[in-house]
């Protein structure tokens, strides 16, 4: 009996956690399951009750049919996977530079990483027509020399790269921090170039990293709305990316085809959000088996005597 | 090969890591850089090795100037503290990995990588990874990757440092040995005095971005240049005297010094050895400390015992060797004479601490 008192004094709060009244759990329970089915699950599974309402005849219809639309996929197909690429290359770069050097200004180049972040997208968008577009600072030189990046894909490129900025880096600063520059310095003395050190000592080892922040990127750069809004001057079957065909049928009261728009954009995010939880679960199985190897297999000569 | 620093100045920020440090590395000598955590041992090995550039002075291999080389050019083994071992490849490949990158034939990588694991005796381990691994199958294969280049210097930061006592134990004994064989210019770090002792021909001793004291182990442990490598090297007793006539004063008895012979009487301190005292039952001596036997602690060859001096209150550690210590009868409680074998004078206004 008394030790059982005393057990009971020793786990005091998680009991008491869970002893709360009916009262209050049941209420609370519900109230968390509400917010979640009000704000996530009924508006996405709507999306796709709506593009389906019609039958998936109808559904492929208003997805193949119209030649804006058609475009407007192919076109976020392009702009997605160059903005990508340009910012792994931006993301490993500054992640490198940040841990790997010790710079004045270092602290400061950290936070304007996170600037895109911070700014609303449709400020990032007129800030680049107010420097390429006609009435902007290069605009007459460009228009000159026939360059055109506002209401053009290099716009729709440079506004999806800049407000998407942030994620590879992010992701890879604390891990390149974690690993430290001891591999990098090991496989220098041994005689490796830069380049050698970078494609067999750092980038395997920040792969999983790297791989998760271009999944984010991914992810935010199919969905990028309001900096692509500003710059692309939203022309039909020439800059209308698939969120902003999205809006456009929508305005047009073209309800089927808009939802048809928007149950792929959520199929591609959700594809995203499955491809980040195998990725989480691998590189988790890798180190617990790593952890696991270690102690399945005591190492002999440091074991301590007793 | 021969290593030669000459006047290396660094700094980090206001920090100065080396002040004016100059060091002469004799060909195929096994050489410890011993002092204490921030006496800038580790950032003159990381200066030698290139990976760490020095503000002013420069760094000669064979008398060839090397200061602005980089270390991949410098054909120098580095073994990390920690390792730094490649995690994501097998134990083979990270022994292999200088010679990858140098382009190697793959035949003589195999033959050369499978030599090298026989050396550091880890045969059958080229297929596991470095989690794997013990802490000191770890430090081998370090060692074997820094190898496989077959570098003129091997320099080593800690070593030992992140094992426990018996694999330490073990593998000191396995570098001596391992440096006769191979007779490859070897420079290590290390806090630990016993080690650098045990292992190096030379040792180097440095204490605030300086070197206090270079010499063979002997010649440190036995003529320590100053207060702080006496202090440094392990347990010593002070004592606080003042020095005239060739006597030292110290609470009520008197030493000999015979290196004094001036009539002005001066502050000193006198250090000595815990093993260079020497305790008796009665006064046999020309002059002893009587003292009150505190504690009493039998330890491996040597019995160390702790007294307290009966008119200057100062605290003595005294080894004695077992003979002794059962001859004695020696009880906590009991009251006896102490007395010291050899000393060493150090004057204080010479060495402001």
């Amino acid at each position: 009996m008394g030790a059982e008192r005393l057990e009971t004094t020793a786990v005091g709060p998680p009991r008491r956690f869970r002893q709360d009244p009916a009262l209050v759990r049941i209420p609370l329970i519900l109230l968390g399951v509400a917010i979640v089915a009000v704000l996530i699950v009924i508006p996405v599974a709507n999306v796709f009750y709506q593009a389906l309402s019609r039958g998936l005849g109808t559904y492929w219809r208003n997805l193949v049919d119209d030649p804006d639309t058609r475009h407007a996929i192919l076109l976020t197909l392009i702009v997605a996977p160059i903005s990508v690429a340009l910012n792994v290359c931006f993301g490993i770069a500054a992640a490198w530079a940040v841990t790997r050097f010790n710079f004045r200004g270092r602290t400061f180049l950290v936070t304007l990483i996170d600037l895109p972040f911070a700014i609303s997208p449709v400020v990032a968008g007129l800030m680049f027509v107010l420097l390429f577009g006609l009435q902007g600072y290069f605009g007459l030189w460009l228009r000159n020399r026939d360059i055109h990046i506002i209401f053009a894909l290099p716009g729709l490129i440079l506004a999806t790269t800049f407000v998407t900025l942030p994620f590879v880096a992010r992701e890879l600063i604390p891990v390149m921090e974690a690993l430290g520059p001891d591999e990098e310095m090991a496989a220098l003395s041994l005689g490796a170039s830069g380049w050698q050190i970078f494609w067999r000592i750092t980038l395997p080892n920040i792969k999983w990293g790297l791989l998760y922040g271009v999944i984010l990127c991914n992810a935010r750069a199919i969905g990028e709305f309001g900096a692509v809004y500003v710059v692309s001057g939203h022309i039909a079957g020439q800059t209308d990316t698939m969120p902003l065909r999205v809006q456009k049928l929508f305005d047009e009261y073209n309800n089927p085809g808009s939802f048809a728009v928007a149950s792929m954009l959520t199929s591609l995010a959700l594809l995203s959000l499955l491809a980040k939880v195998w990725l989480e679960r691998k590189t988790h199985r890798a180190m617990v088996a790593g952890a696991q190897i270690g102690s399945v297999l005591p190492p002999k000569d440091d074991e301590e005597t007793p | 090969m021969s290593i030669a620093v000459k006047n290396v100045v660094k700094k980090f920020g206001n920090f100065v890591a080396l002040d004016d440090v100059s060091l002469d590395v004799q060909a195929g000598s096994l050489l410890a850089l011993l002092g204490p955590s921030g006496s800038g041992k580790t950032t003159l090995l990381r200066i030698i090795a290139g990976l760490e550039g020095a503000d002013r002075g420069s760094v000669l291999y064979h008398d060839e100037d090397v200061t602005k080389r980089s270390p991949r050019d410098r054909n120098v083994g580095f073994v990390f503290q920690h390792y730094a071992l490649f995690r994501h490849m097998t134990v083979f490949e990270n022994v292999a990995f200088g010679l990858r990158v140098r382009r190697t034939p793959k035949s003589q990588v195999e033959s050369r990588v499978r030599e090298l694991l026989h050396l550091v005796r880890l045969d059958g381990f080229g297929g596991r990874y470095p989690p794997q691994l013990s802490g000191g199958q770890r430090q081998r294969v370090a060692l074997a990757r820094a190898l496989a280049v077959e570098p003129a210097v091997l320099l080593l930061d800690e070593p030992f440092g992140a094992l426990d006592a018996k694999v330490r134990q073990e593998l000191r004994q396995w570098l001596r040995r391992f440096h006769d064989e191979i007779k490859v210019t070897t420079i290590f770090v290390t806090h630990d005095q016993e080690e650098a002792f045990e292992v190096a021909d030379q040792v180097v001793v440095m204490h605030n971005g300086r070197i206090e004291q270079h010499g063979t182990p002997q010649e440190v442990f036995d003529h320590p240049a100053n207060p702080f490598v006496m202090d440094f090297l392990g347990n010593v007793n002070v004592f606080q005297g003042r020095i005239q006539d060739g006597k030292m004063l110290v609470g009520g008895i008197e030493m000999a010094y015979p290196e004094y012979p001036h009539g002005e009487s001066r502050a000193a301190t006198a250090y000595i050895r815990p093993h260079e005292l020497d305790i008796d039952r009665s006064p046999g001596y020309a002059s002893s400390l009587p003292a009150k036997v505190l504690q009493i602690n039998p330890n491996g060859s040597v019995a160390k015992v702790r007294l307290a001096s009966e008119n200057s209150q100062l605290e003595l550690n005294v080894e004695i060797n077992l003979d002794r210590y059962a001859e004695l009868g020696l009880q906590p409680g009991d009251l006896v004479h102490v007395a010291p074998r050899r000393f060493r004078v150090f004057f204080p206004e010479d060495y402001a601490i």
